[in-house]
């Protein structure tokens, strides 16, 4: 287990920063672009796993337990969103025969 | 080699979380997703936070995307029913993403967080000590975690159970 965790040893903070923000705008920019609601949720998913990795490196970072408890919490409410989410996309898709998100349009105006 | 280990992940994951994004079907887009998981596997493990490796690896790779899996499979999507956005709304969500990235990136440069990551307790991510923190710092939102898990079940039963009256 030690050289496994020396192979990280002297990577700055910033790339680690870097690479939770552009896994963060990836997710976004499927939020955006994408009409399918469960590629949609995935696209959640992957923001809310970016946030997870850097609230472990700060862990780390700061040597205190915190953030990986903080982890281990958005997990279960990562499950329980999971959960009542894809019940709802099946009962939309039940009633509409669809999953595009553009039918869903009763509360616009 | 040392450092290079985790710049080869760090484009993994990124590459295959462009993947999930762009793929046209989207069962291939649920499995690009479950190596982006893995790969995040893999900085945990590099981090030594071996529970949440573990975690990650039941939690999110064994229940979440097989629940995701399912449910393509319960609604029988395919290429032809893929609703499609005008390239006009995609090229200014794809603007959009990117003006927030620019932002992002540079308020991080404004910082000069160029310290580099180290692990000085060795034992920091092991289920010992962090059951510890869990059991006596955070027991109260553990209890509250599971009732949330609890009541998510009870919607997730009541929203998918057919109504009685139109079957």
């Amino acid at each position: 287990m030690e050289n496994i965790t020396q192979a990280i040893h002297g990577v700055p903070l910033n790339n680690y920063i870097l690479l939770s923000i552009l896994i963060f705008c990836i997710g976004v920019v499927g939020v955006l672009t994408r009409r399918n609601a469960i590629i949609i949720f995935m696209s959640v998913e992957l923001m809310l796993n970016a946030v997870n990795l850097l609230l472990a490196v700060f862990s780390v970072y700061h040597n205190n337990a915190s953030g990986q408890v903080f982890v281990f919490f958005i997990m279960a409410l990562a499950a329980a969103e999971v959960a009542v989410g894809l019940a709802i996309i099946v009962m939309i898709y039940r009633n509409t025969h669809s999953i595009d998100i553009n039918v869903l349009n009763k509360l616009k105006w | 080699m040392n450092i290079s280990l985790f710049y080869l992940v760090a484009f993994l994951s990124i590459f295959f979380s462009l993947l999930v994004i762009f793929s046209k079907n989207p069962v291939h887009s649920i499995l690009y997703l479950i190596i982006t998981f893995f790969t995040f596997t893999i900085h945990y493990i590099l981090l030594n936070a071996q529970f949440l490796a573990i975690v990650n690896f039941i939690v999110y790779m064994g229940a979440i995307l097989v629940l995701f899996l399912f449910v393509l499979m319960l609604l029988n999507l395919n290429k032809d029913s893929e609703p499609l956005k005008s390239n006009l709304l995609k090229i200014i969500g794809v603007i959009g993403g990117m003006c927030l990235l620019v932002t992002l990136v540079g308020s991080t440069k404004a910082l000069h967080l160029s310290n580099p990551v180290v692990l000085q307790t060795q034992n920091l991510g092991l289920v010992k000590n962090l059951g510890k923190v869990l059991f006596s710092e955070f027991l109260l939102p553990f209890e509250v975690s599971s009732i949330l898990l609890l009541s998510a079940m009870v919607g997730a039963v009541l929203l998918a159970k057919r109504e009685p009256n139109n079957v």
